[in-house]
């Protein structure tokens, strides 16, 4: 009994340290003087901007990556072919690259000049670096394995009985896959697009690399918190933060929400 | 009477198994084709551009940048911090993990739920969230910031959860029953502990091992507010790579970012190999 009691006061003492207690004190930090800071901070038209470029990469990211994702995930699982393993690797490498590596590839990439495609959309006036594409390219990457990889342990247990049947009965592959397949697997796939959207929205490393992060036009949530805090800005910091921060928690809710149902499809 | 009826429908099943399962050939090669695009555009092209740009200084190039004493002293305090983090985790993640497996408690599934916060809350804000705790305006009168200790805290938020939810279902297969009749022999705490709970639970811990060393390796986010990113103090290996391409050196950003990237290889590798190690009662 003693012993459980030690080992659960080390769990969650070391949760506290590292976790909780931190994540009250912005909070706390947040609202030491009112509401009123808060909200003039987040009104700041910068940081509205922030926001917004920060939902424009979601926005594209996410989709991309759940279709990619659920095709991927049936192309792993039901088909046959050479290469098989090494796609199953490259989908993990963005989970195990750092992200600024990540942001430094693209940058080589896009680099204007010096960069593979730099000159060229350089001559026909189109700006990847520096400006949005580079995010949502920067953002997609580091999002791409989160639905595969959700997907692919239900696919495998699922099997393709039910499909098989409903060949037999004469259903077409798009009948199939849109009656049978996608049912089955929404859960998953539902799981999958929370954590890409986390993943998403709370990128860093990256997109400071290619976003150049330029106030009003080229900064996101995440590097305008930087921002702030380099300059002092306080207030405004905790306030993105805590905005982040709320999104964070939704996102846990819904992980929370989410997964006992994924072992009862 | 029976039988030629079973066979005539098996026949036409196992066809039909063949052809769901396998897919046609065409929709095969269509979507294949889909998925190889994106991840060339996503994926392959800018690690090639990135593996191009470090081999155009050439293997002489590469090692005078990679053994130039900032690089060293970056790399070193990137690697020594990740392997103390992932050791600090790999103890008290198994403990976490024990806890919420073995023991009963009011809201153990909000603390359950709450380890995964440091997946759900990005990085930078974790790194504020640590600042004001632990930084100059500390409540608790502990100032860590911009030190190497503010890095291991850094890592170990960020790190936290791959350990708990890598041991986690393997502690929930193990049977107690092996527990018990070990203990019925007279074997005592420590030893069910070392020769029945820990051997079962290695190779959970090992790939959680694994997974967050690869985590730390690459952290920025909530280093870069926390450590203050001082040159051969306090500057881990991808803030070292930021600072240079910031600054004009996308060469030196290449070579140390090519260290990176071939430990992310390694450790990949190594996740698979746990995982076939894992799997080789149930593929045998």
């Amino acid at each position: 009994m003693l012993r459980r009691l030690g080992l659960r006061a080390v769990a969650l003492g070391y949760l506290v340290v590292i976790l909780l207690a931190p994540l009250g004190m912005v909070f706390y930090r947040t609202f030491e003087k009112g509401l009123h800071p808060v909200w003039q901070a987040l009104s700041d038209p910068d940081t509205l901007h922030a926001f917004q470029v920060t939902l424009i990469a979601t926005g594209i990211a996410v989709p991309l990556n759940t279709v990619f994702g659920v095709l991927c995930a049936l192309a792993i699982v039901r088909r046959r072919f050479p290469g098989k393993g090494l796609l199953n690797a490259f989908i993990d490498l963005p989970l195990a690259v750092s992200p600024v590596v990540i942001g430094l590839c693209l940058f080589l990439l896009y680099a204007p000049r010096t960069g593979w495609f730099g000159s060229w959309l350089s001559a026909h006036g189109i700006r990847v670096l520096f400006a949005l594409p580079a995010i949502v390219l920067a953002t997609v990457f580091v999002s791409v394995p989160f639905v595969a990889r959700e997907v692919i342990p239900t696919l495998r247990e699922l099997g393709n009985e039910q499909e098989q049947a409903a060949a037999t009965l004469g259903a077409t592959r798009w009948q199939r896959f849109w009656r049978i397949t996608l049912p089955s697997i929404r859960w998953a796939v539902i799981y999958g697009v929370v954590l890409t959207t986390a993943r998403c929205l709370g990128e860093y490393g990256a997109v400071a690399v290619v976003s150049g992060n330029i106030q009003g036009q080229t900064e996101t949530a995440t590097t305008r918190v930087q921002e702030l805090t380099q300059n002092f800005q306080t207030a405004g910091a905790f306030a993105v933060s805590l905005v982040l921060a709320a999104i964070a928690i939704l996102v846990l809710v819904a992980m929370t929400v989410i997964r006992p149902r994924e072992g009862a499809v | 009477m029976e039988a030629p009826a079973i066979s005539t429908v098996a026949a036409p099943a196992a066809r039909l198994s063949r052809k769901v399962g396998a897919g046609g050939r065409a929709s095969t090669a269509l979507s294949l084709g889909v998925i190889s695009t994106f991840l060339t555009i996503v994926v392959v092209l800018p690690l090639a551009a990135l593996v191009w740009e470090s081999k155009k200084s050439g293997s002489h190039g590469f090692w005078h940048i990679v053994s130039s004493p900032e690089a060293v002293a970056a790399l070193k305090l990137t690697f020594g911090a990740a392997v103390v983090v992932v050791l600090i985790n790999a103890v008290l993640g198994t403990i976490t993990a024990w806890v919420l497996v073995r023991d009963d408690f009011r809201g153990k599934a909000l603390v359950n739920a709450v380890i995964d916060l440091p997946f759900a809350l990005p990085t930078i804000v974790a790194g504020l969230t640590l600042l004001t705790l632990y930084g100059p305006r500390s409540p608790v009168g502990v100032h860590a910031a911009f030190t190497r200790a503010a890095i291991v805290l850094a890592l170990c938020f960020v790190t936290l959860p791959f350990v708990v939810r890598t041991v986690q279902p393997v502690l929930h297969e193990l049977d107690v029953e092996m527990e018990e009749a070990a203990r019925s022999l007279g074997a005592g705490q420590f030893a069910v502990f070392r020769r029945i709970v820990l051997p079962n639970l290695l190779p959970g811990i090992l790939s959680g091992v694994v997974l967050a060393l690869a985590r730390a390796l690459g952290e920025i986010g909530s280093v870069v507010v926390l450590s203050g990113n001082i040159p051969y103090h306090t500057e881990v290996a991808s803030v070292f790579i930021f600072n240079q391409i910031e600054t004009g050196y996308p060469d030196y950003a290449a070579a140390v970012a090519i260290v990176l990237l071939a430990a992310a290889f390694v450790l990949l590798l190594a996740v698979g190999g746990l995982r076939f190690f894992a799997t080789r009662h149930e593929r045998a």
